[in-house]
C-alpha cells in the first residue's frame, strides 16, 4: 500500500522523467478521446446520447480499473511492456471508429462490438498508467509521482475534451480523430523507446514495430478518409443549429455546405438546396388548373415554404394555413434561416394560421368553401397520420371546396413507396375525386411524387406561372408522365377502419433503411 | 481506515464519471434539449421506482389529486320500489299504450309504435336521462359512453337494426353484390385492440408473440370449430348462430350446447392452451359479466360465430361513436319526442276493469303520477317487473332465474395522454393480467389524437355469486372506486395519475344478464316473453343475452303484439 514506500532521497535518476510526465498528458489526451469517439459515435447511430454516453463511460471507466487491477500481475520488462502497450492502444483506438463504422453498416451486433471495443481500449488505457508509474517510481519521490501523473493525467483530459467537440469533430470528423490519436498514442510509443532506452536493451525490433504500427494508421488516414466520409459527413457533419421537442414532435434544423435541412422525429422534411422543386411542383400545377383562385387551404406545411409560393398568385385574398403543431409554425416565423427561406409568409396579412388537427378542424369548423387546397402532410408512418390520407379525409375535405375546386396531395415516392403511392391515388379516387398523379425528382429525397385531383375532370395542365426556377411548361408535362418502374399498382382504399397505407408504408420503406 | 479510503475512491470515480457526461453535455450542439431529456427521464424513473418500491400494503391510502363522483343509477330511488305500498295518485290520464322503461327495448318499441301512427303513448324512465345500459355522457372534452359501446355491423337479414342505421345515416346504401355500405366515420377505426402484456402493448387481443405450435393449432382449430357453427343451417334453412337471437334455429345439436358450460365443451374438445382460454374468458367477461365455467357453451360460441361474415370469413366490423351507442339512444329517444317522461318511476301496475291502472313518482316534481293504459310494454328488467306489476312472481316463478351480474364503470378524464411504448392507442385497450376489461377511448372515432381525451374503463364483478358481488359493489366508495381504477392501469400507465383531470364511477348494480348454462333455451325462461294479460314485455335480458340487437327485438316484438291487439295489420320491421 501507498505508506509502505520509502520516501528517502532516491538514487540519480537513470530515465528522463519529465518528458515521460509529458507522455502522460499525451496518453490521457488519447484515452479521452477513445472515450469521446465511441459515446459519440453510438450516440449518433443509436439515438438516446444519454443512455449511449451513460452506458459508454461506465463500461470504459470500469474496464479502466480492470486494467489498472490486471497490471499487479506484470512483472518483468516493465518500459518494454509499455511500449507494447501504446501500440496496442494505437490500434484499437485507431480503429475504433471505423470498426464500429463498418460493424453498424454490416452485422447485426452493433452493441455487442460497440461495448467489445469500449472494453478493449479500457482496458489497455487503465493498464498505461499504473505500469508507467512502475517505472518512475525509482526515480521520482512517490508524493511528486502521484502529483505529478494525475495532475497531467486530468489535464489532458480537459484539452481533450475541449479539442473534441471544438476542433477535431468538425474539422476531422470522427474516423480521422480516432485514427489521428492512435497514430499520437504509437508516437508516444516510439518516443518512450527512446525516454526508456535504459531499461529496455536493444530497440532496433520495437522501434520497427512502432515504425509499422504508425504506417498501418497513416495509410488508414490517407485511405480510410476516403471512403468513410461519405457515410461519417452525411450522419455528421451537419451542425445542429435549432432543436426542439414540443408537444408532438422533435424539430431539428441542421446547417452544412451551404443549405440547411428539417427533420421531424428524424426524417428530412426538406433541404434549403432544393426544396424549390417540391414546393414549386406542389402548389403550381394546382394554380395552373384553377387560375384565379382566391381562397386557398394548405393542411400541414407549418414551414410556411408552401405559402410562399402560393403568394406569389397576385389574385390569392385569403391563405388558411392549418398545421397541428405551433412549434412548428413558430419556428417558421422566428428562426431566422427559416423565415429567410419562406419569405416571412406566415406574417403575411393575408396568411392565417391555424394550429389544430386539419381533420378535426375541417370536420368542425364551418366556414366559406375554398377554392385551391394542397394538403402536405409528413408521410404516413403511423396511425395518427394515416388517417389524413383515407377516403374519410378526402371526402371531409371536399365539403370544404368549391365544386371547381383543386387539390394537390404529397403522396410519397412513387419509386421508393410505389404501392402506397397509388393507394393514396385509389383512395382520393374512392371518395370521389378526379386524380391526376405527378412526379419529379427532388435530389434530398428521391422522386417524389403528387395527386392533383378535383371533383370534376380536368386537363393536366399546359402554362403554369411563367420565373420559376424549376418548373416551366415542358417540365410540367413531364411530370405527368410515369415511367414504367412507376406505374400503376393495384391496392387496397385506405379507410379508418383497415388503415391499409401505414402497413404498406412502413413494409416498403423497411426495405430502403 | 482502508474501507473508508476505497469508499472515497468511489465516490470519486462516481464524480468523474459525471464530471465526463457534463463535459459531454457542455460541448454537444445538444446540450439544452439534452438536459430536458435527463431531467424528464429521471423524474419518470423517480416516480416509478417509488411506486413499484413501497410494497402496495402499507403505502398510504393515496388521497387522489383529482376530483370525481359516483354517479347513477339512482339506487335509492329504485330501492324504494321494493317497500311497496304506494299510495294512488288523484287522477289517472287515459292513455293508449304506456311504455315502462326508457333504455334500447323501451324507446325502440316506441319507435315501432310511432312508425305505424300510433302516437298516443308515454314512455317512463326513472333516470334523468335515457338509455338505460346504452346511456352516454359528455363534458368539455368529448361525449363518452357509460356503457355499452358498440354495435356489430348488422347481416342484411337484421332489418330491424339496418333500418335504424338507414335512419341516423350511417348505412349509406348497398353495394353490387347487395351487401350493405355503412359510413367510415362510424366504423370502428383502425387501430381496433391492442393488449398490455409483459411490460408493453402488443396489437390486437390474441397474442401471437410468443405462442407455441400448439397455441397455434389450438387457435386455429377453435375458429374452425367456430366456422363449422357458422355455416349450420337447419332443416328450415335458419342458422344456428344469429343475431338477434330469434332468428336462430332451435335444432337439438345446437340446444344441446346450452346444456354444457363453456369451459365443459372446451375441455371436452381439448382446447387447453392458456391464450386461447384467456381470450374466450375474456370474450365471456366482456360481453357476458361471467367466467368460461358460468357461461353457457351456446353462449360462448354465439359471440363469435354470431358475428361471422359467413363461414372462413373476418368477424363483421364494428360500429362506434364517441359517445357509444348513445348515438343511437339519440335517435331513438327524437322518435319518443315528448312522450318521453324522464324522471318518472312507475311504481305499480294493476289491472281495472278493461285497462291498466297504472302509478308513478315523479322524482323531479316529487308529486304521484297515474295512468289509465290500454296496453303497458314493460321494458324494465324482470327483478323490477316482480315489485311493480301485482302477482307477476307468483305466476312466473322462472323470473328468479334471471342473473344479473354488477359492473363497475369508469370514465377518466385526461388532460393529456400518458407517455408509453410498442403498439400505439387503439380504440379497446385490455391488459391481460387484469380482473378488468381495460378501457375505451372516446376520442380515438372522433380522430382526436392528440391532447386532452375521456377513457372508459371496464370492470365486471364476475363471482359465481351475483348479490354477494352486487353487495361488494354497493359498499365501495368513490375513493375504493377511483382507487380500483388506477391500481389496475398503473402496470401500463405509471404515470396516469398526474394526467387524470377527474374519474367519475357509474355503479351498475344489475348491469348484463347472464347466460348461465341451461338458461337461454328453457321453456320456461323463454315464455318469460310472452304477455301477461295486457302486459307486454321486452327486456334484454329476456333473451339471456345483454346486447342492443337483443334489446331492440323484444322492444320491437312488444310493440309489434300491441299493434295486433289494436287489429293493425303491419309488415313487421323485425
Ligand atoms: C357495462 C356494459 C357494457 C355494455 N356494452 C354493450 C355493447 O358494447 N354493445 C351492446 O350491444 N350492448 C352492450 N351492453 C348491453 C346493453 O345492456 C344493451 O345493449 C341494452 O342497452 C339493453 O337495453 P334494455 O332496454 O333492454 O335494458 P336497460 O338498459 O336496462 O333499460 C331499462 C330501462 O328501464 C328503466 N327502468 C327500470 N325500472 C323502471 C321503472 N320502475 N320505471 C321507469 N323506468 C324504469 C331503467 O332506468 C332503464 O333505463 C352493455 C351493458 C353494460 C352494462
Amino acid at each position: 500500500m501507498a505508506n509502505s514506500i520509502p520516501e528517502g532521497p532516491l538514487p540519480t535518476p537513470t530515465l528522463k522523467a519529465p518528458l515521460l510526465f509529458l507522455s502522460v498528458l499525451l496518453i490521457a489526451s488519447c484515452g479521452l478521446i477513445y472515450e469521446l469517439v465511441a459515446g459519440t459515435l453510438s450516440s449518433y447511430l443509436l439515438g438516446d446520447s444519454v443512455t449511449q454516453f451513460s452506458t459508454v463511460i461506465g463500461v470504459y471507466l470500469s474496464a479502466m480499473g480492470l486494467g489498472s487491477w490486471l497490471s499487479k500481475f506484470l512483472h518483468r520488462g516493465l518500459a518494454r511492456r509499455f511500449v507494447d502497450l501504446e501500440l496496442a492502444v494505437a490500434l484499437v483506438g485507431g480503429f475504433s471508429a471505423p470498426i464500429l463504422f463498418m460493424a453498424f453498416a454490416h452485422t447485426h451486433a452493433f452493441r455487442v462490438v460497440l461495448y467489445g471495443v469500449v472494453m478493449a481500449v479500457g482496458t489497455l488505457v487503465g493498464l498505461e498508467i499504473p505500469i508507467l508509474m512502475r517505472i518512475l517510481k525509482d526515480q521520482v519521490r512517490f508524493k511528486d509521482l502521484v502529483a505529478g501523473v494525475l495532475t497531467l493525467d486530468y489535464i489532458g483530459a480537459l484539452f481533450a475534451s475541449l479539442l473534441f467537440p471544438l476542433l477535431l469533430m468538425p474539422k476531422l470528423g470522427l474516423v480521422r480523430t480516432s485514427l489521428l490519436f492512435g497514430l499520437l498514442n504509437a508516437a508516444v510509443g516510439l518516443w518512450s523507446t527512446h525516454l526508456l532506452q535504459s531499461q529496455l536493451g536493444p530497440t532496433r525490433m520495437i522501434r520497427l514495430r512502432c515504425a509499422v504500427v504508425m504506417a498501418l494508421l497513416a495509410v488508414g488516414l490517407v485511405f480510410a478518409g476516403k471512403f468513410t466520409l461519405a457515410i461519417e459527413e452525411e450522419i455528421f457533419a451537419d451542425e445542429i443549429v435549432y432543436a426542439k421537442d414540443s408537444a408532438y414532435q422533435r424539430i431539428v434544423l441542421t446547417r452544412g455546405r451551404g443549405s440547411f435541412q428539417l427533420f421531424l422525429n428524424g426524417n428530412l422534411q426538406f433541404s434549403s438546396a432544393d426544396e424549390y422543386r417540391y414546393h414549386e411542383a406542389l402548389v403550381h400545377p394546382a394554380f395552373a388548373v384553377r387560375p384565379g383562385a382566391k381562397r386557398v387551404l394548405i393542411c400541414g406545411g407549418g414551414d410556411g415554404l408552401a405559402v410562399r409560393e402560393v403568394l406569389k398568385h397576385p389574385a390569392v385574398q385569403e391563405v388558411v394555413l392549418v398545421d397541428l403543431d405551433p412549434g412548428m409554425t413558430d419556428m417558421a416565423r422566428n428562426q431566422p434561416m427559416v423565415r429567410q427561406l419562406n419569405g416571412a409568409a406566415l406574417d403575411d396579412p393575408r396568411v392565417k394560421v391555424i394550429n389544430a388537427d386539419a381533420m378535426v378542424w375541417l370536420q368542425e369548423t364551418p366556414g366559406p368553401p375554398f377554392d385551391l387546397a394542397f394538403v402536405d402532410f409528413p408521410d404516413p408512418n403511423t396511425y395518427a397520420l394515416g388517417k389524413l390520407y383515407t377516403s374519410r379525409f378526402y371526402r371531409i375535405l371536399q365539403r370544404r371546396l368549391t365544386d371547381d375546386a383543386v387539390v394537390a396531395v404529397q403522396s410519397t415516392s412513387p419509386l421508393m413507396a410505389r404501392q402506397s403511392f397509388w393507394c393514396i391515388t385509389a383512395t382520393m379516387e374512392a371518395s370521389g375525386l378526379k386524380v391526376r398523379p405527378y412526379h419529379l425528382a427532388v435530389p434530398s429525397f428521391g422522386v417524389w411524387g403528387f395527386a392533383l385531383a378535383s371533383k370534376r375532370d380536368f386537363e393536366v395542365p399546359a402554362h403554369v406561372l411563367p420565373g420559376l426556377r424549376h418548373l416551366s411548361d415542358e417540365a410540367t408535362a413531364a411530370m405527368f408522365a410515369f415511367p414504367k418502374d412507376m406505374e400503376r399498382v393495384p391496392v387496397e382504399v385506405n379507410r379508418l377502419d383497415n388503415q391499409v397505407l401505414v402497413h404498406l408504408y412502413t413494409r416498403e420503406w423497411r426495405r430502403w433503411s | 481506515m482502508r474501507s473508508g479510503s476505497a469508499l472515497l475512491c468511489g465516490i470519486g470515480g462516481i464524480c468523474r464519471f459525471f464530471y465526463f457526461l457534463f463535459i459531454y453535455a457542455i460541448c454537444s450542439f445538444k446540450f439544452i434539449s439534452l438536459c430536458g431529456l435527463a431531467i424528464m427521464k429521471r423524474r419518470d424513473f423517480l416516480a416509478a421506482a417509488a411506486a413499484s418500491a413501497i410494497p402496495l400494503a402499507c403505502r398510504p391510502k393515496p388521497a387522489f389529486p383529482f376530483p370525481g363522483e359516483l354517479v347513477g343509477p339512482d339506487l335509492p330511488l329504485g330501492h324504494w320500489l321494493r317497500g311497496g305500498a304506494f299510495p294512488d295518485p288523484d287522477r289517472f290520464e287515459p292513455v293508449s299504450v304506456l311504455i315502462v322503461g326508457g333504455g334500447v327495448a323501451g324507446l325502440s318499441a316506441g319507435w315501432r309504435l310511432a312508425g305505424a301512427g300510433l302516437e298516443d303513448f308515454q314512455v317512463l324512465e326513472l333516470e334523468p336521462e335515457p338509455g338505460g345500459t346504452s346511456r352516454s355522457g359528455r363534458n368539455h372534452v368529448s361525449p363518452f359512453p357509460w356503457a355499452a359501446h358498440y354495435l356489430p355491423v348488422p347481416d342484411r337479414g337484421n332489418h330491424a337494426v339496418l333500418r335504424l342505421l338507414k335512419e341516423c345515416g350511417v348505412l349509406e346504401g348497398f353495394d353490387a353484390k347487395g351487401e350493405p355500405v355503412f359510413a367510415e366515420e362510424a366504423t370502428a377505426r383502425a387501430p381496433e385492440e391492442r393488449l398490455f402484456a409483459y411490460g408493453q402493448w402488443w396489437e390486437g387481443l390474441y397474442l401471437r408473440a410468443g405462442a407455441s405450435v400448439e397455441d397455434e393449432r389450438q387457435y386455429h382449430a377453435f375458429f374452425r370449430e367456430v366456422d363449422r357453427w357458422a355455416a349450420f343451417k337447419d332443416a328450415q334453412g335458419r342458422p344456428a348462430f344469429s343475431i338477434p337471437r330469434s332468428r336462430c334455429s332451435d335444432a337439438p345439436e345446437a340446444r344441446a350446447l346450452d346444456s354444457l358450460s363453456f369451459a365443459v365443451w372446451l375441455d371436452g374438445h381439448g382446447f387447453s392452451s392458456p391464450r386461447l382460454r384467456w381470450l374466450l374468458d375474456y370474450a365471456c367477461r366482456d360481453d357476458y359479466g361471467s367466467r368460461l365455467d358460468t357461461t353457457s357453451a351456446w353462449a360462448g360460441i354465439f359471440y363469435f360465430a354470431a358475428r361471422k361474415q359467413g363461414p372462413g370469413e373476418d368477424s363483421r366490423p364494428l360500429l362506434t361513436w364517441p359517445e357509444g351507442n348513445g348515438f343511437l339512444i339519440d335517435h331513438l329517444r327524437r322518435s319518443c319526442g315528448d312522450r318521453l317522461r324522464c324522471g318518472v318511476m312507475a311504481t305499480s301496475i294493476r289491472p281495472d276493469t278493461d285497462s291498466l291502472l297504472v302509478t308513478a313518482w315523479d322524482a323531479t316534481n316529487q308529486r304521484r303520477l297515474g295512468w289509465r293504459a290500454k296496453r303497458v310494454i314493460f321494458a324494465g328488467p324482470q327483478h323490477v317487473a316482480r315489485h311493480v306489476v301485482e302477482g307477476l312472481a307468483t305466476v312466473r316463478p322462472a323470473m328468479t332465474r334471471i342473473r344479473n351480474a354488477p359492473w363497475l364503470v369508469a370514465n377518466l378524464t385526461l388532460r393529456s395522454r400518458p407517455k408509453e411504448s410498442g403498439f400505439p392507442l387503439a380504440w379497446d385497450n385490455v391488459l391481460r393480467d387484469s380482473e378488468a376489461l381495460g378501457y375505451v377511448v372516446a376520442t380515438h372515432q372522433s380522430l382526436r389524437d392528440h391532447g386532452p381525451t375521456v377513457w372508459t374503463w371496464y370492470r365486471p364483478f364476475t363471482g359465481p355469486d351475483c348479490d354477494a358481488e352486487r353487495a361488494r359493489l354497493r359498499a365501495m366508495d368513490w375513493p375504493a372506486c377511483a382507487r380500483m381504477v388506477m391500481d389496475d392501469l398503473r402496470p401500463a400507465h405509471p404515470d396516469l395519475e398526474g394526467l387524470v383531470a377527474r374519474l367519475d364511477v357509474m355503479r351498475w348494480g344489475h348491469a348484463m344478464v347472464r347466460p348461465a348454462p341451461g338458461l337461454l333455451w328453457d321453456p320456461d325462461f323463454l315464455a318469460l316473453s310472452k304477455p301477461h294479460g295486457a302486459i307486454h314485455f321486452a327486456h334484454t335480458e329476456l333473451s339471456g343475452l345483454a346486447l342492443f340487437e337483443e334489446a331492440q327485438d323484444h322492444g320491437l316484438r312488444a310493440a309489434e303484439e300491441v299493434l295486433a291487439a289494436y287489429g293493425r295489420r303491419e309488415r313487421s320491421w323485425r
